[in-house]
């Protein structure tokens, strides 16, 4: 069995408001991360994917607290670490990250090399501007990326550009996990290939070793993920590999959501989609039974009232619903039946 | 409505930006034809010119040369009252819902402007049961965007919004400018359902603009296909999804990410 890189577990995350609310962003979240690995991570606007992506890195600033459960990294507990501890070993060299929003993430004012140097520096003792910069060239060369991007400033850059070179920035410590958090939202779908195909790259070429990518684009996570666990108002629901996943959703929230996929195929056009009615529970209220059972089709009586655990398919396959897989296969089944008569 | 009557056309239509360094030529002689009751989409990667086009239409921009043409009409933008005569029956519906609504104005309020720019008088309760009505045809719940401000709807339900003003006002024509792109995949789908609704029971034309070939077969019953400000591709969308003639469609297709088959990267 490959190497765990890091693991988390019963990780819970609150949002403290001014109004004296909590907000669980993240709910008893567990899950592993092996080597070579890519795990990707599906949910809606606001599940918490991204308050996920902060806790694994220990980036915890107020209005968001660790509430309990435990991060490691390569065996070692991050949450009981120092700020300085966490940014001299962890941040950087162990773990990276790259922002949802690449078009804002660079300093408008520095060119692109100066951006290294401040990396560099800051977590390599006594290196000097002309290693650096060597470093760097080499490193742009072996991701096919234009070696003139350093002494330039980012407004120059394409939104495309500046995402690569964003994540050039990241990976420059060779960090074993990168965190993606939507890395290609703001992008069109060519650029967003290229930006794709550089991630694969880092993996192949060693420079990390695996990888956390967080979407809400199914089809993009398919052609990206090894594995894939879906998010629902701060849970996870559904976990297994990007094959099962996709073509063999097993919660209900999964299956809503593998049918309102788009691609650009045969069969597409003239197919209703379905839509999952009503939006998520806001997350400040104490929710009891099934997250999921407002919204669910399937939904009985006893969803609503105790809270429903993960159950295990096998070591890789894990779903949260009350029903067995074979009665929720069966009312798929029937709802497809009922949707072409 | 007949469904072959012509509501738009452009004629050489070109835009050039420039100053003294440099020149760009963001659209580059276009010509098009809408007719009334069609989806159209318009395709191409970020900088082909889609969104200069769509403000040529909209009259935020005016054409270096070339003329785009309203009903047998050049259009006019001179003066206020031909700019708002043009815009009842010309609408745009924008890729940010969170900067469309004015931040200050409740949203329900922003819904019985729209009401009041047709110029008709409507007591209180009339106006609300015409917004309700509205909102319901998008499958919102008229208690859950009533008395709220914009910062308290999600993406979803404010584009969908959107789509319920543009309903007020009945244009013949909406302009949506990758509606989709700021939303999130689980309510994309609903979105677009909202747009096709919109057409199917209003007679509207529909231009949807978007980077995402996927959306516009799944959508529309025209495709433009957009590089460097021209048109290299237009045709329905089975012949131009399905059997492509030029590089750059067949380009675009392939880098939507599909789940027939996976990438190899």
């Amino acid at each position: 069995m490959a190497e765990k890189l890091l693991e988390v577990k019963n990780l819970k995350s609150v949002y403290k408001t001014r109004f004296n609310e909590r907000i669980t962003a993240v709910d008893d979240v567990s899950f592993d991360l092996e080597d070579g690995k890519c795990l990707g991570i599906a949910g809606e606007s606001g599940c918490g994917k991204s308050t996920l992506a902060m806790s694994i890195m220990g980036y915890y600033y107020p209005p968001l607290f660790y509430e309990s459960g435990s991060v490691c990294i390569g065996g070692v507990d991050i949450i009981k670490m120092s700020y300085n501890q966490l940014r001299e070993k962890i941040l950087g060299k162990e773990i990276a990250y790259i922002p949802q929003a690449a078009m804002n993430a660079l300093n408008p004012t520095q060119r692109i090399i100066n951006l290294i140097e401040d990396v560099m520096k800051e977590h390599v003792s006594g290196i000097t501007k002309n290693e650096i910069k060597k470093i760097a060239e080499e490193r742009f060369e072996t991701l096919n990326l234009p070696k003139d991007v350093l002494q330039k400033y980012p407004i120059e850059l394409s939104g495309g550009m500046k995402q690569r070179t964003v994540i050039a920035i990241s990976t420059i410590l060779n960090p074993k996990i990168l965190i993606a958090d939507e890395p290609t939202s703001a992008l069109d779908v060519t650029s967003q290939k290229i930006v794709i195909k550089l991630l694969k790259d880092l993996i192949k070429r060693g420079f990390i070793k695996a990888m956390v990518f967080i979407t809400h684009e199914l089809p993009l996570l398919y052609n990206i993920a090894d594995d894939i666990m879906v998010m629902y108002a701060g849970e996870i629901v559904e976990s297994g590999e990007a094959d099962e996943v996709i073509f063999d959703p097993i919660h209900p929230y999964s299956n809503g959501l593998m049918n309102s996929i788009i691609v650009p195929e045969k069969g597409i056009k003239g197919k209703k989609l379905t839509v999952i009615p009503g939006a998520p529970p806001n997350l400040k209220y104490k929710l009891e039974g099934c997250r999921f059972s407002d919204r669910c089709l399937y939904a009985k009586d006893e969803c609503k009232i105790s809270k429903v655990n993960m159950k295990y398919v096998n070591n890789s396959r894990s779903y949260r619903c009350v029903l067995r897989v074979d009665e929720l296969k069966e009312m798929y089944e029937n709802g497809k039946k009922r949707a072409t008569t | 409505m007949a469904k072959s009557e012509l509501l738009l056309s452009g004629k050489d239509v070109t835009k050039i930006f420039s100053n003294k360094k440099k020149k760009i030529i963001a659209v580059d002689h276009v010509n098009f034809e809408f007719k009334s009751g069609e989806i159209i989409s318009i395709v191409g990667e970020s900088g082909s010119g889609k969104t200069t086009l769509a403000k040529m239409i909209l009259g935020l921009l005016s054409p270096t040369s070339g003329e785009i043409i309203f009903r047998d009409r050049p259009i006019e933008l001179k003066t206020r009252e031909k700019r708002i005569e043009y815009w009842k029956n010309v609408q745009p519906i924008f890729q940010d819902p969170f900067s469309s609504f004015n931040i200050f104005k409740k949203v329900d309020n922003v819904l019985s402007d729209c009401i009041k720019l047709l110029n008709i008088k409507l007591k209180k309760d009339e106006k609300y049961k015409k917004i309700e009505e509205a909102c319901n045809f998008v499958n919102l719940r008229f208690d859950e965007i009533y008395n709220k401000y914009p910062f308290e709807l999600s993406g979803g339900q404010m584009q969908r919004l959107m789509i319920a003003r543009v309903l007020l006002i009945r244009p013949r024509l909406v302009i949506a400018d990758e509606p989709t792109s700021m939303i999130d995949a689980c309510s994309r789908a609903s979105i677009l359902d909202a747009l096709m609704k919109l057409r199917d029971e209003t007679g509207t034309t529909v231009v949807f603009i978007t980077h995402d070939i996927g959306l516009a077969y799944y959508v529309s019953d025209k495709i433009y296909v957009m590089k460097e400000g021209r048109f290299v591709e237009e045709g329905f969308p089975d012949d131009v999804i399905l059997n492509p003639t030029e590089e750059y469609t067949k380009h675009l297709i392939g880098d939507v990410p599909k789940i027939e088959s996976r990438w190899a990267l």
